[in-house]
């Protein structure tokens, strides 16, 4: 009795795009979203300088330490005292003490000047593991003894802060990389498996997720960190923290994958492979796993964050990984006291990189979330 | 709903002991923790009292047990409140932890509270107003603080209020209340404190719920019972209120449970260490730390009692609030 | 707010005298509704004219998309953003509201809706109260936290008055001492309203949530919530299109009976040919958001104008002997709302399309027969 009405096909301009594979579909949509694509070039700038090149734009060697102790950060000048402009320079520092507050503290000395230049020769190094070089990306042509460059500050130990910074990205951010990496295939596997079979097995990797979510995650990370021998070598913890952190954190996604696996293994695609006697592990692997990818991707990759923030957060505490391993994490742990906080307030500088590294993640993530799901854009 | 009920406490009951076995096997798990450098010790010096005092240990752990009855033993005495002792402190746990207990609950129930009642306000604001101005800035601010940790925020603070104000934002009470006995001055100086700690755990958690509850309530908003209700000739005040948000707000209390508590606790603790508050938080990393593993197996136990009971509290609030679970 | 106290047309009539149903209710002449979205502006309704008569039933009819449930939203203030009323008037002869169950012609006031602020207190007053409106889900359209009897208690406590009871009504209704229901009163009014919907066991059902009733019956329930307050005019949008054809029947002689006893003007939209002959009086057909044709039921459907009617008529299946002809469809397709085709809309697929006219000129609106308009070349000059 209803009215008949005319097939409604789609406007010409949107079959085009319907034609497309999915993952194009997704790449046009990603790539509307400003904001996504800005998180995901600064992620891909952020994973290069600290991940592959910390040697070259680091001005000295990781471990490279002088007499100038605790010296503030160094301000570049293009003015000298005789209000000349010119190109730009530091002045030398001198230890003096300060009779009032009773403290070390460096001053600046007009008399010595070094030009800051752009790729100067300095500590050796091996470029990504096996090119001996010795360019630095920028730095200050003296004698170490005599003069330092220290933008951001010197540690302690007289160490340049700027460079331990970027030689502790490196293993902050291949934590949340591995971590999530291990992560995703622990849960995904298990998810899947989880979802195809049901029944008993189902059961049972549903409770044990529960089981692991009912813990608060980060004392229980602490907790079993703490439990790593402490006789282990660096690499050694390393890696068990990096498994500890995996292990704790595959609930949530496996739980997601196995939501999505029940849906999928009814479809007709699914069927029609069991149909024809495909093996349950070419069903799972082949099939199923593939459709659960784009979430997959969405969820780890707002995950990684955490991770990053965990490897920090137990770093921090002395749980997590010890001197002489350098990561944000170490580093925050000579910087949050209130006394360094009074007397070295430029050890705080660690927390700049995390909370940018967070929010690029945090903004790829919500660019990649849209792009997937066309309904959640709004 | 008594069944309801009954499963979920039921469910809580059985988590607890789950989670009190693993939280044994953590206190055994160290090589060279505490107890066993003791006895060590004690047997290097192998005179009388040392071999009373092993003996004393073993009788007390029951060190030659296996390890089920080494379990059962310690999870008897916690039932009867006996915690173990801490060997850092050489007093008992529950001695150590006695008062601090009460802080973290009142900081956790305080970072809730501040939570919610930030983040629901905002989301609904943000989503009546969509596009406007202010929805905007809503939504760049909870961003920030979705990826703002609490213990990272807390050392920004901190050195805002030390390099900038000279002021002191660490400790709960001030100095000169800090021995004396209650008062209503005591608690008024507890209060005064306490907002920052409870404010900078929240931050996180109110990122995240300001953007849920905005997106749940433009979901419901388009609803058609909503449209129904304005129909009705309501106000827009009361059919924002008492329809939408009504609805849209029953997966924040599943979300409470099972996440924003979780986070508030873990948060919370990290605040807490640098800000040098007397709650679990600072006693357990020192206790990890120093493998003082009775200490920090009982702070892991209270800290898992503490999330078991904020789910089951979520549990029923949504029960309470939402008639089809209520009579399932 | 514009409210011109105006002579009612029936003062001579006897007060207390049955009202005439014939009187107006609602006019709406040349309504204009846009949505100004990215990409261009939707004329979803334009140029719509037509009355509604106290107690009468105009059937509203078109395809989706036509501008129908915006013109239902449009009468109640209610469309949604960025939809806009950017021209015409709907007039609404509005009477005070009295004790008792029915509305007396004793004064009526002229009100454009249009004018009326959208959130205020006089749309407010109208919403429910006088212009109430059921909606095509019924699954969805009652919040699921509150009781069949929480929704009517809503709408009876808002809108229905009763005179302060130590006064005789007539007295109350000279110094307007109105009090609203109480608590009780309004509990007694939802089982009474769920028992003249037909819900069995009222009293329990009453405080039954809506996951616990099948859809029809909130259906019912939502008709009783429209209908608790006594209201002027029920706006129907597709109230049966979500429910079983057996049920569909139950509603529609629920909303029958009780506009009968009522007197009360139903705005029935739908795009079921079958339906609407069963219910209205007078009709309505909408082509994206044009009024095409306008007609007493009868005559519309033996004797329909527009092309369109026409051709709507005829993809409607029919009892009888077989004629060898295949089901009519209409050719072509919707058009894009944003690029809507020069002239007459329907001219890319109109069955007597004129080139050269059809195509450039925008028809008029002009009587076709006695009380018979249409909107068409065909009927020009």
């Amino acid at each position: 009795m209803a009215v008949a009405s005319a097939p409604s096909a789609l406007p010409l301009g949107k079959k085009k795009e319907f034609s497309q594979s999915y993952w194009s579909l997704v790449w046009y949509r990603f790539k509307k979203n400003k904001l996504g694509v800005l998180g995901g070039i600064f992620l891909i700038a952020l994973y290069f300088l600290f991940v592959a090149v910390p040697e070259f734009v680091s001005p000295y060697a990781l471990e490279n330490r002088s007499n100038f102790v605790e010296a503030p950060p160094t301000p570049i000048r293009f003015v000298d005292q005789n209000g000349q402009f010119q190109a730009p320079f530091v002045y030398g520092l001198d230890r003096k003490i300060d009779q009032v507050k009773r403290l070390r503290t460096w001053v600046e000395d007009p008399q010595r000047k070094y030009p800051v230049k752009l790729f100067v020769q300095g500590d050796p190094y091996l470029l990504f593991g096996f090119i001996p070089a010795n360019l630095h990306l920028f730095g200050i042509d003296a004698d170490q003894r005599e003069a330092r460059l220290f933008i951001m500050g010197s540690d302690a130990l007289g160490r340049d802060f700027f460079t331990r910074i970027m030689y502790g990205g490196r293993l902050s951010l291949m934590v949340g990389l591995i971590g999530q990496f291990l992560t995703l295939i622990l849960g995904a596997t298990l998810g899947v498996i989880s979802g195809y079979y049901g029944g008993a097995t189902d059961m049972f990797v549903q409770r044990f997720t529960e089981f692991l979510a009912a813990f608060p995650n980060i004392p229980l990370f602490m907790a079993l960190s703490a439990a790593i021998p402490p006789f282990w070598s660096p690499i050694s913890v390393y890696f068990m923290l990096t498994l500890i952190l995996a292990f704790l954190g595959w609930g949530g996604l496996a739980r997601q994958v196995r939501g999505l696996v029940l849906s999928l293994r009814e479809r007709e695609y699914a069927l029609a492979a069991r149909s024809f006697g495909a093996k349950d592990s070419r069903i799972m692997f082949r099939h199923l796993l593939p459709g659960t990818m784009s979430h997959v991707i969405v969820i780890a990759t707002l995950s990684i964050p955490g991770m990053i923030l965990a490897e920090t957060a137990l770093s921090w505490l002395g749980l997590g990984l010890r001197p002489p391993l350098t990561s944000w994490g170490t580093l925050l742990q000579d910087a949050a006291t209130v006394r360094a906080i009074r007397f070295t307030p430029w050890l705080l500088w660690t927390v700049p990189p995390i909370l940018f590294t967070v929010m690029t993640y945090n903004l790829l993530g919500d660019g990649l979330r849209d792009a997937l799901d066309p309904y959640s854009g709004r | 709903m008594v069944n309801y009920l009954i499963r979920r406490v039921g469910y809580a009951l059985i988590m607890v002991v789950l989670v009190s076995f693993v939280s044994f096997v953590i206190i055994e798990l160290p090589p060279g923790d505490y107890l066993t450098q003791r006895v060590q010790q004690l047997r290097a010096r192998g005179d009388r009292s040392a071999e009373q005092q092993v003996e004393m240990l073993r009788a007390r752990y029951g060190l030659d047990k296996p390890f089920l009855e080494r379990y059962f033993n310690w999870a008897g005495n916690f039932l009867r409140g006996d915690f173990g002792e801490s060997f850092e402190f050489e007093r008992p746990v529950s001695e150590i932890l006695g008062a601090r207990l009460g802080y973290t609950v009142i900081l956790a129930i305080a970072t809730t509270v501040l939570t919610w009642a930030l983040a629901i306000p905002l989301g609904v604001y943000s989503a009546v107003k969509q596009y406007s101005p202010g929805d905007q800035i809503i939504s760049v601010v909870s961003f920030i603080g979705l990826g703002m940790p609490g213990f990272l925020l807390a050392l920004i603070i901190m050195y805002f209020a030390i390099i900038v104000f000279n002021l002191e934002v660490t400790g709960l009470f001030s100095p000169q209340f800090q021995d004396a006995p209650w008062s209503f001055a005591k608690v008024m100086d507890l209060l005064g404190h306490l907002w920052i700690p409870a404010l900078i755990s929240a931050v996180t958690g109110i990122g995240g719920l300001v953007r849920i509850m905005r997106g749940n309530l433009l979901d419901t908003l388009g609803q058609p019972f909503v449209e129904a209700a304005r129909a009705r000739g309501l106000k827009n005040r009361t059919v924002t209120w008492k329809h939408a948000v009504r609805i849209a707000i029953n997966p924040l209390i599943t979300i409470l449970g099972s996440d924003v508590f979780p986070s508030i606790i873990v948060g919370s603790s990290l605040v807490a260490i640098v800000l040098n508050l007397p709650t679990i938080g600072p006693v357990f990393v020192d206790s990890l730390r120093k493998l003082d593993m009775y200490l920090a197996g009982t702070c892991i136990v209270f800290l898992t009692i503490m999330l078991l009971v904020g789910n089951l509290v979520a549990d029923l609030l949504l029960a309470w609030v939402d008639p089809r679970i209520r009579l399932e | 707010m514009q409210t011109n106290p105006s002579p009612t047309p029936t003062a001579e009539a006897p007060a207390g005298a049955a009202p005439d149903s014939r009187e107006t209710l609602i006019e709406v002449r040349d309504l204009k509704v846009e949505f100004n979205i990215r990409g261009g502006v939707v004329k979803a309704v334009d140029g719509l004219t037509f009355d509604i008569k106290r107690g009468q039933t105009m059937g509203i009819i078109g395809e989706s998309g036509c501008g129908k449930s915006v013109t239902a939203r449009a009468i109640l203030r209610m469309i949604p953003r960025p939809g806009k009323i950017t021209g015409g008037n709907i007039i609404y002869h509005r009477r005070r509201r009295l004790a008792g169950h029915q509305t007396a012609p004793a004064e009526t006031n002229i009100i454009d809706l249009t004018t009326l602020d959208p959130d205020g207190e006089t749309i407010r007053q109208i919403r429910g109260g006088e212009i109430a409106m059921i909606f095509q889900e019924p699954m969805s359209s009652l919040t699921p936290v509150y009781t069949a009897g929480t929704h009517i208690n809503e709408a009876v406590t808002l809108h229905r008055l009763l005179p302060i009871k130590t006064l005789g009504d007539q007295m109350a209704d000279k110094i307007m001492q109105y009090r609203h229901v109480t608590r009780e009163e309004a509990r007694e009014i939802a089982v009474q309203m769920l028992r003249r919907v037909g819900i069995p066991r009222p009293e329990q059902r009453v405080d039954s949530y809506p996951h616990q009733l099948s859809g029809g019956q909130r259906q019912r329930v939502m008709i009783a919530i429209a209908l608790s307050t006594e209201p002027a005019m029920l706006i129907a949008d597709e109230p049966t299109t979500a429910l079983d054809v057996s049920i569909e029947a139950q509603i529609l002689d629920i909303m029958r009976e009780l506009q009968q006893t009522a007197n009360m003007a139903i705005m029935f939209i739908t795009h079921n040919l079958g339906v609407i002959a069963s219910m209205a009086d007078e009709i309505v057909v909408m082509y994206m958001g044009k009024q095409v044709e306008r007609a007493k039921v009868v005559d519309l459907f033996y004797n329909p104008k527009h092309p369109y009617t026409k051709a709507l008529l005829q993809s409607v299946p029919k009892l009888g002997p077989r004629t060898g002809q295949r089901l009519a469809s209409i050719e072509g397709m919707v058009p894009d709302p944003l690029r809507l085709p020069t002239g007459c809309v329907f001219h890319p697929r109109c069955p007597a399309f004129m080139p050269g006219k059809c195509d450039q000129t925008i028809p008029r609106w002009v009587e076709a027969g006695p009380d018979h308009w249409a909107r068409c070349l065909l009927y020009e000059e």
